[in-house]
C-alpha cells in the first residue's frame, strides 16, 4: 500500500503533468484540475480494484469523471498508474491522440465513461451500479463531480433515483472548489446548502478537506459501512490548488498558461 | 375495410420478451410510462430487469449508457418526442459517441398520436437520430416488421433508434415477410412514379397506389424500413426507372425520409422529388385521421403529389 508520503509525490507529479500537458495542448482547464488531484490520486492507488495492464477488467471497480474537463487530471493519473505511456500526456488535445479535450471512453485505456457535457456522469454512475448489483458482483463505483455541473437538473434526476433505488455501491465525491466558469458559485447559482440537499435525497454525506488524504481516506472508510444509501463525500477544495497565480482565481478555469507562466507552475509544484 | 389493424407496441413488447428469455443482457427502463408504452408486460416477466426511473427521461438515457458499460442491452422505452427532444444531448453523448449498446425506443411516433397535441407529437425524431453518428434508425410499417426490426435491434450492437406508433396499423406483411437489415422492400415495380413511404405511411401510400393505379399510372412502391443506414441502391434504382420520387413519412419533411433520399438523389442521380410530411409546422389536437387529411399526410395528397409530379 502506497504511503501518504508516496501519495503525496504522486500528487505532486500529477500536477506537473498537468501543467505540462495543458501548456502543450494550448488550452485546456487546469483550475479545475488541479482540485481533484488528491481524489484522484487516493482513488487509483489506495482504493480502486483495477488493473492497468487490463483497462477492460470485468472485475474492476469503475470511475466516471463527470466533470469531463477535469481530464487532465485523470489523464496525469491514469498514465502514473501505468494505465498508458507518461509520454503520451503530451499528445493532449491534439489530432489523432488518444487523450481528448474531455474524456473518451472508446479511446483511452482506464476511462470508463465518456464525458464533457455537464450532469451526464451520475445517471451513467447509477446504471453502472444497477448493472453491477444485478451481476450480484461486490465491485463499487466512483463518480467526480464538479460543483457548477450541480446546476444541471440531470443532477438531481440521478440523485433521486440511486436515493430512492439505494445504490450503496456508489459513491460520489463532489469537487467543491467553489468557482466555476464565469465565477464563485454562490454568486452564479449558490448550491448552498448543499449537504442538506443531497441527505434530503437520501444521502448518506460526508464533507471533507479534498487535499487531505486523511481525511479522503476517513471519509471512504466510513462510506463502507453504509449500505442502505448511496454516498456522497463533498470535498472542499481550492480551484488551481498548487500554483498561486490560478488558486482561487475563475480566469484559470479554461485557460493554458503561456511559458513563463507554465515555468513559474512547475517551480511552484516541486516547491510545495 | 376488412383490414386486421394492430398496436405495433405489443408486436414490440411480445417480441422482447421472447427474447430476453433466451438473453439475459435485455434489460427494460422506464419514466413512469409503462403502461402507455406497453413494457409494463415486461415488468411482469422479467421484474428484476425492469429499471424505474420515473419522469425523467435524461437520467433514464444516462443509467442505460452505465448498464450497457457493464455488459447489459438496455431498451429505452418511452414517447418518441420525449425519447429524442427531451433527452437529446444525453443520447448523444452517452449514446452515440460512446457507440455503446443502448436501445432507444420512441413508442409514440408521428401526429398519428392524434389528441394529445403538438407537445406529444414525434416530428423531429427521425431527424434528429439519422445525425448523430454510429446510430441506427428503425421505422417499422405493420406487425410483421415490427416483431423482426425488434429481434434485430436486440440482436445488434450498438445503439438504435426504433421509432414505433401509438395508433394500430393496417397489417401489411405476413408470417413469411423477411426483414432484411438496411434494404428496402418493393412492393411494387411501377414506372411512372415512385412511393417512398416508412412506417405507418406504408400503408397511406399503399392507398395511393391504388388511386393512381385506377387513374391508369403505373407505380413503384417501396418500403423504406431502416432509414439510417438506409438501401441506396434501390433508391437509385427507382431514380432510374420512374419519373419522380414522392417520399411519406409521418414526421416533418425537414430531416427525415424525404431528406434521407434527397441527399441521396443530389449527389447521385438528380430527380424530381416531392415530400409528404408535416410542412415544417406543428400539428394540433385531433384524431390521426383528421391530422392526415388536414395536414396533407393520406392517400389523396400523396397521389396529389404524384400527380403534381408527372405533369
Amino acid at each position: 500500500m502506497n504511503s501518504v508520503v508516496e501519495l503525496k509525490n504522486l500528487a505532486k507529479s500529477a500536477r506537473k503533468e498537468i501543467i505540462k500537458m495543458i501548456s502543450a495542448a494550448g488550452s485546456g482547464h487546469p483550475g479545475g484540475s488541479l482540485s481533484i488531484v488528491e481524489i484522484l490520486v487516493y482513488l487509483y492507488f489506495r482504493e480502486l480494484n483495477v488493473d492497468p495492464k487490463n483497462p477492460d477488467w470485468e472485475d474492476r471497480d469503475r470511475l466516471v469523471l463527470s466533470k469531463g474537463h477535469g481530464a487532465p487530471a485523470l489523464y496525469a493519473v491514469l498514465a502514473l498508474k501505468g494505465f498508458f505511456p507518461i509520454s503520451e500526456l503530451s499528445t493532449l488535445r491534439k489530432t489523432g491522440s488518444r487523450l481528448q479535450g474531455h474524456p473518451d471512453m472508446s479511446l483511452t485505456p482506464g476511462v470508463d465513461m465518456t464525458a464533457g457535457s455537464l450532469g451526464q456522469g451520475l445517471s451513467a454512475a447509477n446504471g453502472m451500479a444497477f448493472g453491477l448489483r444485478l451481476r450480484k458482483r461486490r465491485l463499487r463505483v466512483f463518480a467526480i463531480m464538479g460543483d457548477g455541473e450541480c446546476q444541471e437538473g440531470q443532477v438531481w434526476e440521478a440523485a433521486m433515483a440511486a436515493g430512492y433505488h439505494t445504490l450503496s455501491n456508489l459513491t460520489v465525491l463532489l469537487d467543491y472548489n467553489k468557482l466555476q466558469l464565469d465565477g464563485p458559485v454562490a454568486r452564479i447559482m449558490d448550491l448552498e446548502p448543499l449537504a442538506d440537499k443531497w441527505r434530503a435525497f437520501n444521502w448518506e454525506v460526508q464533507e471533507i478537506d479534498g487535499h487531505d488524504f486523511a481525511e479522503v481516506e476517513r471519509a471512504l472508510e466510513h462510506m463502507k459501512a453504509v449500505e442502505e444509501r448511496p454516498h456522497m463525500i463533498i470535498a472542499h477544495t481550492v480551484k488551481g490548488k498548487g500554483v498561486s497565480f490560478m488558486e482561487g482565481n475563475p480566469a484559470w478555469h479554461g485557460r493554458a498558461p503561456n511559458a513563463e507562466q507554465t515555468e513559474q507552475a512547475l517551480k511552484e509544484i516541486e516547491g510545495g | 375495410m376488412g383490414e386486421v389493424h394492430t398496436d405495433i407496441r405489443e408486436s414490440f413488447i411480445e417480441t422482447l420478451i421472447d427474447v430476453a428469455r433466451n438473453d439475459g443482457r435485455i434489460v427494460v427502463l422506464d419514466s413512469d410510462v409503462s403502461t402507455s408504452t406497453k413494457t409494463h408486460a415486461f415488468a411482469q416477466v422479467f421484474p428484476d430487469r425492469f429499471i424505474e426511473l420515473g419522469v425523467a427521461e435524461q437520467s433514464m438515457v444516462g443509467t442505460a449508457a452505465g448498464l450497457a458499460t457493464i455488459g447489459f442491452t438496455p431498451f429505452v422505452c418511452c414517447y418518441a418526442v420525449f425519447a429524442s427532444c427531451r433527452a437529446y444531448d444525453q443520447v448523444r453523448m452517452s449514446v452515440a459517441q460512446t457507440r455503446l449498446n443502448v436501445k432507444i425506443v420512441g413508442t409514440h411516433g408521428g401526429i398519428s398520436v392524434g389528441m394529445d397535441g403538438p407537445t406529444h407529437h414525434a416530428i423531429e425524431d427521425i431527424s434528429l437520430m439519422r445525425t448523430l453518428p454510429h446510430f441506427r434508425v428503425i421505422s417499422p410499417a405493420d406487425e410483421a416488421e415490427t416483431r423482426a426490426a425488434t429481434a434485430h435491434v436486440a440482436e445488434i450492437d450498438g445503439p438504435c433508434y426504433l421509432r414505433l406508433l401509438r395508433v394500430k396499423v393496417p397489417r401489411i406483411f405476413d408470417e413469411a415477410y423477411e426483414f432484411i437489415p438496411g434494404r428496402g422492400v418493393l412492393l411494387s415495380p411501377g414506372s411512372d412514379i415512385t412511393l417512398v413511404a416508412t412506417g405507418i405511411m406504408l400503408s397511406r401510400a399503399m392507398g395511393a397506389r391504388e388511386i393512381l393505379e385506377n387513374e391508369g399510372y403505373s407505380i413503384r412502391l417501396i418500403n423504406i424500413h431502416t432509414i439510417k443506414p438506409i438501401d441506396i441502391d434501390i433508391i437509385l434504382e427507382a431514380a432510374a426507372t420512374t419519373k419522380g420520387i414522392v417520399t411519406c413519412e409521418d414526421h416533418s419533411i425537414c430531416g427525415g425520409l424525404g431528406s434521407a433520399v434527397a441527399e441521396i438523389l443530389a449527389r447521385r442521380h438528380p430527380t424530381r422529388v416531392s415530400n409528404v410530411g408535416l410542412k415544417d409546422c406543428f400539428a394540433e389536437s385531433a384524431t390521426c385521421d383528421a391530422l392526415f387529411q388536414k395536414y396533407g399526410l393520406n392517400s389523396e395528397a400523396i397521389a396529389a403529389a404524384a400527380r403534381e409530379l408527372l405533369h
